[in-house]
């Protein structure tokens, strides 16, 4: 069981909280303007990522809201949480050692 | 007994244990396991091996125990399969038998497979079972059934009771031989929490079997007693004997089963027989000793047969000499103290047969002074014995490594010691990365991937004043890096032992020219080296592939004295080197580990919660039936006289339609939305449009995710300009909510709302039909409950009995119908109030099956049954329901797409039988054309089906590709009895133009 | 009478509860109102008179006040708050309270919840959202060894019943 650093109540175990999947995919604004292949991009497509990946939890037992990690996904070590909407943070400025995805 | 010394070790001679063992009884004393029991009565014994069933006696001392599986039976109820008897306390009446035999230990009629085991090589289960394949059902399934698995499981419920606790420590130390009695010892100091588990019942570790070694003055054992004397008084330390760290998980995070009862004659009943302890550590040490290895030799599986360092602790520890007339097969110094351990006990020591060239220092200088006769350069040609060895033929190694033939002895005991294999496998599961040490030919722990330190033997270091060092200074490190105060170090233990090389081998012995035969590698399994080099040969160049293929290392051993042979003769087979080939997985859990352990009390009613409306007693003492929704009980209906579901619902279905129903709807999901842009946000989410919708009014809403598809569907009331009050599916009530926030927080955290969940602070009680106003308008207060003032869809706040009131003008039936919305804590009284008031009215209390009925005449959908998740607002026939003019809502992009729009879609529809009495299957399948065979074409499937007494026939809703171009048309349904014909028709069958929502 | 055969699991009387959602604004509003202050600190309780306010998340914070007029508190508490926004749920029947109380409270929580209670962990006056096995619970320590629990309704029967086996499960005291 992972723990995970809420940026407000500090570190939880992970049955308090919800997975939100890949982070820093925000839902356009608008919509129509999108074309079939763009928009079934934003539903479907997500990165499978070995080493850091930027991904979203919910304290959904706890203080309820959500906010982003960076999470090495070859080890589980939580490199850094950020709050929502904010740039993702250089892993290597995290953890160095952490392999980055090609994409 | 001969065999048992007349002092000394940890047993207690003054008390007599009564045991059997394959039905015969037998005699042991307080202190023994099962193993040295049995050794101590001259039995080697225990059991057959897995596929070819030979003879098999103990092995080793501890939980690496390949052979001696044993089951241990209480009762009916309580056999436990699969225990090491080395593991195995025994107690007074213990009760225990052997495995893999038949009809008994001593003559095993399996035992052909070894005769025949020319035609079981590695890999037989994959070659053999493969054709023909109509064989499979009648052969091969009974014969792999019979042969496979280990033990057998009780066929009664489990009657104990298993505990579970999560625990958190600063240090948590795994082991408690020196090096972690060390390590504890030395975090301890420090003030910092520290949990301390050892699998045995005493700790002490090799320190209870060494009698050699002195420790600050005194002997080790005696050391041990008092390390942990001290930490039990200190109120910051726990600790747990009997307890295995059986997994590592992420973030320091442990599993440790607790053992608590087995070991006791009688336990108190009801009494925790095991506690799952999952620990948080800061940091961790792990301090979990090494195995010794065995040697690869033909014919070293006969009982007898053993480690070297089991022996010594059979002596030492249980005062158990384990033969009378033993030749020692070594590549350790260690085994020289063993030798010389039971040379002291009155053992004959034939000769010690060392495989090393040169055979020298302190232990060797001793041995030889003791009189004991050494023969380096040695190897082992053969040995013999059926049930116990016999003798063994002994061999040298030339220099050129020719082997030359020497002299059989006869002996009834051979002891071996191929090395010490570090025990790393938490450290595995860590994901510690592991590094070959070619001077202790192990694999060592080289970089912690958690807030983790090995100490002592499964780091290998072996020597003992350095293990205890080394334990000192990871428990000391361990405390500060988990943020304890640091300590004055402690002193350094003063210790006297003999000190000793590292050496060791891998893989076979040298042999004569020509075939070897059964040298076992894995004894539990019964691979040997033959089937390791068939294995390479048929081109397995993965070590991962070559344990599948030969079963090496698997079961419930998993190799953890026979992985690092095995890995050696493979790679000599690739001509790789070790670290090249690789080692396998480690997998938890380090030993089996009970279902019990893992259920805990998530059993029987306790198992899920069981969550119940505030009307639950009222329904239950009117002799409802319920039925599980989600976590939900709720009344599925009411009987009355002996009916039957049938005739119950259909006497609550006319209720409903003639009179007045009284529904329990408490269950539905409810969410408070409120601030100033809580429309906007409804907006956003649902397909209708909202900010239209005035205060004191609600409309039925669907929620769609953006993929298009129906997610949640309920009424929503407007309360205020800045408050809905929101409802949804029972079984949707969380995941909506968790959504709804999701998009509040990541998404648009500019609007100005919050939700709240709602759905326990009100009961809610359904009163629909014709007579429904009559009976609630003397009981409401502030309420006009006329239509002018409270019309379909209308919402009102008032008093009912005094209570405030949330009263919603709904219907889920088609019947004139209100929901009375009360504060839970009133439910029970409001309900019994309006159920008093109805009586005049015919009122009945009906259940979620009638309700379904009543909604599915009037086709009202249910999402997830008449639903799917690939189905659109148009699908179900409610494009009426999307707000045409918004800009944009959860869904919208993915509904213009075009084969979203597509008319061959499957559609919902009304469905009827030709003969009105047939029920039609929910989830059959509907074809196009009559009488096809598979496969064949469908066009969809059956969602909802029900008996409807109102209507007098059947009514079926499906999901039907173009379904509603098909009205009128005739489709067919096939069904083992042969196709059923039905007929398209709309899916609303009751009151279609909907007068009756007006009473 | 002996520690072990004290009353351990204490259900509380009724009590008016809200939850109050919104900013520092709707806080001091609140505050003003309740005559308790709103704790800008996570997960901290602030109890005064028989009335507290609980801490459960960054713009989210339980009321609650034992033996309260809940109609009542509600109309004077939305009276102040109409001016800033906020959001204001009674949810007084939602959820009922419990006390843990004595020496081996720690231990029976610890058989469910995976929190750390030591008390320099989870000292006196902390509070929070949390899961008893598989109910979620709302979690504060009002004493050295008294917990208050509150749980929603439906799951009372389950966390109750859950509680006591656990209880009876440990080893006893005098053991
Ligand atoms: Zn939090």
């Amino acid at each position: 069981m992972l723990l995970i650093p809420c940026p407000h109540c500090g570190p939880r175990p992970e049955l308090e909280f919800s997975y939100g999947g890949e982070a820093h995919i925000a839902r356009p604004r608008q919509p129509a303007e999108l074309d079939d292949a763009a928009w079934a991009n934003f539903l479907y497509t997500r990165r499978n990522t070995k080493g850091a990946h930027a991904e979203r939890w919910r304290h959904a037992r706890g203080c309820g809201r959500f906010f982003n990690v960076l999470r090495d996904t070859t080890s589980d070590k939580i490199l850094t949480s950020y709050p929502v909407g904010a740039p993702r943070p250089d892993p290597r400025a995290a953890d160095s050692a952490a392999p980055e995805s090609a994409r | 007994m001969r065999l048992r010394t007349d002092g000394g070790g940890r047993v207690d001679r003054s008390r007599s244990l009564r045991f059997r063992f394959d039905g015969r009884e037998y005699q042991g004393i307080a202190g023994d396991t099962l193993a040295s029991a049995l050794l101590a009565n001259g039995v080697h014994l225990m059991g057959r091996s897995f596929k070819y069933h030979r003879p098999r006696g103990v092995l080793a001392a501890g939980a690496e125990e390949p052979n001696a599986l044993v089951t241990v039976i209480r009762d009916d109820a309580r056999s436990t399969p699969n225990l090491r008897a080395t593991q195995v306390e025994l107690y007074d009446g213990l009760v225990a038998e052997s495995q893999n035999r038949w009809p008994s230990l001593e003559r095993d009629l399996q035992r052909l497979n070894d005769v025949l085991s020319a035609f079981f090589p590695a890999g037989f289960y994959y070659k053999t079972f493969m054709w023909p394949r109509r064989a499979w059902k009648a052969l091969y399934e009974p014969f792999i059934r019979r042969a496979a698995g280990l033990g057998r499981a009780p066929t009664r419920p489990d009657p104990d009771r298993y505990a579970q606790t999560y625990a958190h420590c600063e240090v948590l130390v795994v082991g408690a031989g020196p090096a972690g009695l060390a390590a504890a010892r030395a975090a301890a100091a420090t003030g910092a929490r520290v949990i301390l588990c050892d699998e045995q019942n005493e700790f002490g570790g090799s320190l209870l079997a060494d009698r050699a070694a002195r420790i600050d003055g005194m002997s080790a054992a005696a050391w041990a007693e008092a390390v942990v004397g001290e930490l039990a008084a200190n109120p910051a330390v726990t600790l747990l004997p009997r307890t295995t760290a059986f997994g590592y998980f992420p973030h320091n995070f442990l599993g440790l089963a607790q053992r608590l009862t087995d070991h006791l004659p009688s336990p108190v009943p009801g009494a925790a027989r095991e506690r799952l302890w999952q620990v948080r550590a800061r940091a961790v040490v792990l301090a979990t000793g090494a195995i010794e290895r065995p040697l690869v030799f033909p014919g070293n599986d006969r009982p007898g047969i053993l480690l070297a360092g089991a022996a010594q602790t059979y002596l030492n520890r249980y005062g158990v000499r384990v033969g009378e007339r033993v030749v020692v097969v070594t590549a350790t110094d260690a085994a020289y103290q063993a030798a010389l351990d039971l040379k002291e006990r009155g053992v004959d020591v034939a000769v010690i047969a060392d495989v090393r060239a040169r055979a020298e220092g302190p232990l060797v200088a001793a041995a030889r002074a003791a009189g004991l006769s050494v023969l380096p350069s040695a190897t082992v040609v053969g040995t013999d014995g059926d049930l116990r060895v016999s003798a063994i033929t002994l061999g040298t190694v030339a220099a050129d490594g020719s082997v030359r033939v020497g002299e059989r002895i006869a002996c009834d005991t051979v002891l071996m010691s191929g090395g010490f294999t570090p025990s790393v496998h938490l450290f595995s599961q860590s994901r510690g990365k592991l590094a070959w040490n070619d001077a202790l030919r192990a694999f060592i722990p080289e970089r912690s991937a958690e807030s983790e330190r090995s100490a002592g033997a499964c780091r290998g270091v072996f020597d003992l004043a350095a293990a205890l060092a080394d334990g000192a200074s990871a428990g000391q490190a361990a405390a500060a890096e988990s943020g304890a105060a640091v300590a004055p170090s402690t002193r350094a233990s003063l210790v006297e032992a003999a000190s000793r090389s590292d050496e060791a081998v891998l893989g076979a012995l040298p042999h004569p020219p020509g075939p070897v035969h059964k040298a076992f590698v894995d004894f539990q399994h019964d691979v040997t080296t033959r089937d390791l080099a068939l294995a390479a040969r048929e081109g397995f160049q993965s070590i991962e592939h070559v344990k599948r293929f030969t079963t090496t290392g698997m079961a419930t051993d998993q190799g953890k004295t026979s992985n690092l042979n095995a890995l050696a003769i493979v790679a000599g087979e690739l001509g790789k080197s070790i670290p090249e080939v690789g080692l396998t997985t480690f997998r938890m859990p380090y030993t089996p580990t009970t279902f019990g352990s893992f259920a805990g009390l998530s059993r029987g009613a306790l198992f899920d919660p069981v969550r119940t409306t505030p009307m639950h007693a009222w329904a239950e003492a009117h002799g409802a039936v319920f039925e599980n929704v989600g976590l939900w009980k709720r009344a599925r209906y009411y009987p009355r006289g002996g009916e039957d579901m049938h005739a119950a619902v259909a006497r609550e279905c006319r209720a409903v339609r003639e009179g007045c129903g009284l529904f329990d709807a408490s269950t539905l999901g409810k969410i408070e939305v409120v601030g100033a842009d809580a429309a906007q946000f409804l907006e956003r989410l649902y397909v209708n449009a909202w900010s239209g919708l005035a205060p004191g009014r609600a409309r039925y809403g669907i929620l769609c995710r953006d993929d298009g598809f129906i997610y949640d569907d309920g009424v929503i009331a407007r309360l205020a300009k800045d408050r809905f009050h929101v409802t949804t599916t029972t079984g949707g009530a969380p995941r909506v909510l968790a959504m709804m926030e999701d998009y509040r927080q990541t998404e648009w955290p500019e609007l100005e709302v919050w939700l709240t969940s709602t759905t326990e602070q009100w009961a809610v009680i359904a009163v629909q039909g014709p007579n429904a106003r009559r009976v609630l308008e003397p009981l409401v207060e502030g309420v006009d409950l006329s239509p002018a003032a409270l019309p379909h869809m209308g919402v009102a706040t008032g008093r009912i009995l005094n209570v405030p009131m949330r009263l919603f003008r709904v219907s889920f039936t088609g019947e004139l119908g209100f929901e009375v919305n009360v504060p839970a804590g009133h439910g029970a009284a409001v309900w019994e109030a309006i159920y008093a008031a109805g009586q005049t009215h015919g009122i009945t209390p009906y259940g979620t099956e009638t309700m379904h009925v009543l909604r599915a005449e009037k086709g009202y959908i249910i999402v997830g049954q008449d639903t799917d998740g690939t189905v659109t607002p148009d699908d179900a026939g409610l494009s009426w329901a999307i707000g045409k003019s918004k800009p944009d809502f959860l869904g919208k992009r993915s509904l213009a797409r075009a084969s979203m729009r597509a008319p061959e879609r499957k559609q919902l529809v009304g469905l009827r039988t030709r003969d009105p009495r047939l029920l039609l299957e929910e989830g059959a399948q509907i074809a196009e054309r009559p009488g096809q065979t598979p496969p064949m074409q469908l066009l969809g499937h059956v969602t909802s089906s029900y008996a409807s007494s109102v209507l007098g026939h059947s009514i079926a809703l499906g999901l039907v590709a173009a379904g509603r171009a098909r009205t009128g048309q005739t489709l067919y349904v096939p069904m083992p009895g042969g196709d059923v014909e039905v007929t398209v028709v709309s899916p609303v069958f009751y009151d279609p133009e909907g007068k009756r929502l007006n009473g | 009478m002996a520690d072990a055969d004290r009353p351990w699991l204490v259900p509380l009387p009724p009590a008016a509860r809200f939850v109050l959602q919104g900013g520092a604004a709707a806080r001091a509003a609140a505050a003003v109102v309740w005559g308790v202050d709103l704790s800008d600190q996570p997960c901290r309780a602030i109890v005064h008179e028989g009335r507290a306010t609980l801490w459960l998340g960054p713009d989210e914070h339980l009321l609650i006040d034992r033996g309260g007029d809940d109609e009542a508190l509600a109309r004077a508490l939305e009276q102040t708050l109409s001016a800033v926004p906020h959001s204001l749920v009674d949810v007084g029947h939602r959820q009922l309270g419990f006390e843990v109380r004595g020496p081996r409270s720690a231990l029976i929580l610890a058989g469910g919840c995976p929190l750390d209670l030591h008390p320099t962990r989870f000292p006196v006056g902390m509070c929070t959202r949390t899961v008893f096995a598989k109910a979620e619970i709302v979690l504060w320590r009002t004493a050295d060894d008294v917990f208050h629990v509150e749980v929603w309704r439906s799951f009372a029967g389950y966390l109750t019943e859950l509680m006591s086996e656990i209880d009876s499960l440990l080893p006893r005291m005098a053991d």
